[in-house]
């Protein structure tokens, strides 16, 4: 089993090396909203009560490396979808492989890949910018990261598996993150002083709003029961129920 | 090493049915060579599917290499090799990538993957491309390769979905070959699909013919033949005898579907080949010599064609099957014309 992790693994990962261009476009669009919006949230969290604490470094790298792993993590399934297409699950699924691996170690490669772009954002906000983080908060909130990216990794390869349709997937995968994550606070902190009670009430709802929370929480180092425990314990539960539903679909006859 | 009984499939997508197999009986014992013939959309592949455990059957059971298909389906997968019709290779891996993962995916140490790759590659004609993207490869050199994963870890079992179907004429009989050796040396029993009636015919030991989901005929490739229609043939005579020729035909045991024309005898015979000499004799006897004589062995088209009033080679495209003819090219024409009434005939006095 956890050789066939490692195999499917080696080889997804071997795939993404080979076209480094999709890593580097991966951590592109973090980059730019560094640059070009960055500045502009520096003004903003200093003049504007509501804020969480923190500098809007603080506020907004970690943000933007959850963002990235909700990006790439849920359009997993298109590569899924081509290898359908081509063959490849029919004949990875033929071999005496363990299911759960096939799908292991493809999410496996996906959560190293955020957590290695998210190094890379991280180091740069920390070099260019005016990030100042502790070590520990940063990589508390790279392993929250690498999580997140596994449980939406296996989320879109079921909804791919299920869906089998190569137009259909990256509509509903759109429909469905795009709420998501304007009611998670990503760019701007849905808190009580900023938001009107209706939408903070949705915004309590939203999973992903606790993990975004803790995310932040880590770079401000602040490891307090009260930052910590719900984000933690939401994306435990939230990963759990992925992979639990991946692997399922997995195993069932005609994935 | 296949025994299937009953297995059956039904699709249902956007409230259609489709009953792709329904409920076919199989039996494969140790070392044969057996061939699935059946136009498009017959439920080859379904079958095929299923018995590779990739598929759940509707109904029906079945045990293969001594696994039951549900109870065991890992025993089943470890034993067996599957060449899928439409491949599986990564386009972006490496030909030596995918050779590897393949062979430790079904256990091997990763020296003998590679050793094993490389005796495969060889055998299939496949030295040198290694490095390659399996993308580059040519659709010949890429099928080869998909065969190279299915054999990757010594089956005794292995399945085939129309193995030949893109390659050109020498890789076909190279790997009719191959598929030969593997049997003969390594006791390998195979399974393989077709719509090509030559592959049936000169590969397999025995066929299966399917049709709509279920198998209408089974036997040796010459069974079937003899069973339907017998062989053509066709007697030159002087033309002032071409009456009485035609009476000793006719008296002839099991001879059919005599038509004469001036000069010529045309009739259709159980087995050809042992008609022939009697014939000679009789012929003699009468004090009649004939100038020259044809015959033509039914084909696996004939066969299919009586049984199901279709011609399998029109879904063919192409008259990729004419090797068993024993008619000469030039007058392929004529012959042809010959052929396709006798066909007419037969199919209405079947029906
Ligand atoms: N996943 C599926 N969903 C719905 N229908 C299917 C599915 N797979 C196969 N079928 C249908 O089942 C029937 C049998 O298909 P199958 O692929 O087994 O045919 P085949 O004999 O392999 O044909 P070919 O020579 O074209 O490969 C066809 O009518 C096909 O449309
Ligand atoms: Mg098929």
């Amino acid at each position: 089993m956890l050789r066939d992790i490692w195999l499917i693994f080696r080889r997804d990962a071997t795939l993404l090396s080979r076209n480094p261009a999709w890593l580097a476009i991966g951590v592109m669009q973090p980059v730019l909203y560094l640059v070009l919006f960055g500045p502009l949230m520096e003004r903003i969290v200093t003049s504007t009560p509501g804020f969480p604490p923190g500098s809007s470094w603080t506020i907004l790298t970690p943000a933007l490396i959850i963002q990235l792993a909700l990006f790439s993590a849920t359009t997993a399934g298109f590569s899924l979808l081509a290898d359908l297409r081509n063959g490849v699950v029919e004949r990875l699924r033929v071999t005496p492989a363990s299911r759960v691996a096939l799908l292991l170690g493809k999410v496996l490669t996906n959560g190293l890949t955020t957590v290695a772009q998210a190094i890379i954002i991280t180091t740069l906000a920390f070099l260019v910018f005016d990030l100042s983080a502790p070590l520990g908060g940063i990589l508390l909130t790279l392993l929250i990261v690498g999580m997140l990216s596994v449980t939406l990794a296996s989320a879109s390869y079921a909804v791919a598996l299920t869906l089998r349709n190569e137009e259909a997937f990256p509509a509903l995968v759109n429909s469905v993150m795009m709420p998501v994550l304007l009611l998670s606070g990503i760019l701007v902190p849905i808190t009580t002083g900023l938001a009107p009670d209706w939408l903070y009430a949705i915004s309590r709802v939203n999973p992903f709003t606790h993990i975004v929370d803790a995310g932040r929480a880590g770079f401000r180092g602040d490891f307090s029961v009260d930052a910590m425990l719900t984000g933690s314990i939401v994306l435990v539960v939230l990963m759990s129920l992925c992979v639990y539903w991946g692997a399922r679909t997995f195993r069932r006859e005609n994935a | 090493m296949i025994k299937a009984r009953g297995l059956q499939r039904r699709f249902t997508s956007r409230g259609r049915t489709v009953e792709a197999v329904k409920g076919v009986d199989i039996d494969v014992t140790e070392g044969e060579l057996v061939g699935f013939l059946g136009p498009n959309g017959a439920g080859k592949t379904t079958t095929l599917r299923m018995l590779t455990t990739l598929l759940t059957p509707t109904a029906g059971e079945a045990r293969v290499a001594g696994c039951d298909l549900r109870a065991d389906p890992v025993g089943v997968r470890r034993r067996i090799g599957y060449v899928a019709q439409g491949g599986g290779t990564g386009p972006e891996c490496k030909v030596a990538e995918e050779i590897e993962l393949q062979g430790r995916l079904y256990g091997l140490g990763k020296a003998d993957a590679i050793a094993r790759g490389k005796e495969l590659t060889e055998q299939l004609d496949l030295s040198g491309l290694d490095q390659r993207l399996t993308k580059t490869l040519s659709g010949g050199q890429r099928r080869r390769l998909d065969i190279a994963l299915g054999l990757i870890h010594s089956p005794k079992l292995v399945f085939f979905d129309e193995p030949t179907t893109g390659l050109d004429p020498q890789s076909r009989a190279n790997l009719w070959e191959h598929i030969r050796t593997l049997r003969s040396e390594q006791g390998v029993t195979l399974f393989l699909t077709t719509h090509y009636l030559e592959e049936a015919d000169t590969l397999c030991d025995r066929i299966l013919v399917i049709d709509g989901g279920e198998i209408v005929a089974e036997g040796t490739p010459d069974a079937l033949k003899a069973r339907v229609s017998g062989d053509g043939v066709v007697l030159g005579v002087d033309e002032d005898v071409t009456t009485r020729a035609a009476e000793i035909v006719g008296r002839a045991d099991g001879a059919h579907d005599l038509v004469t024309t001036p000069g010529e005898v045309r009739f259709r015979v159980p087995r050809g080949d042992t008609a022939l000499p009697a014939l000679l004799r009789a012929f003699d006897a009468e004090g009649l010599t004939m100038q020259s004589m044809q015959v033509q062995r039914p084909t696996l088209d004939d066969v299919f064609l009586t049984l199901t009033g279709r011609s399998l080679r029109d879904s063919d495209g192409g008259d990729t099957d004419t090797a068993d003819g024993t008619a000469a090219n030039g007058t392929a024409a004529d012959d042809n014309d010959g052929n396709d009434s006798d066909r007419n005939e037969e199919t209405t006095r079947v029906a």
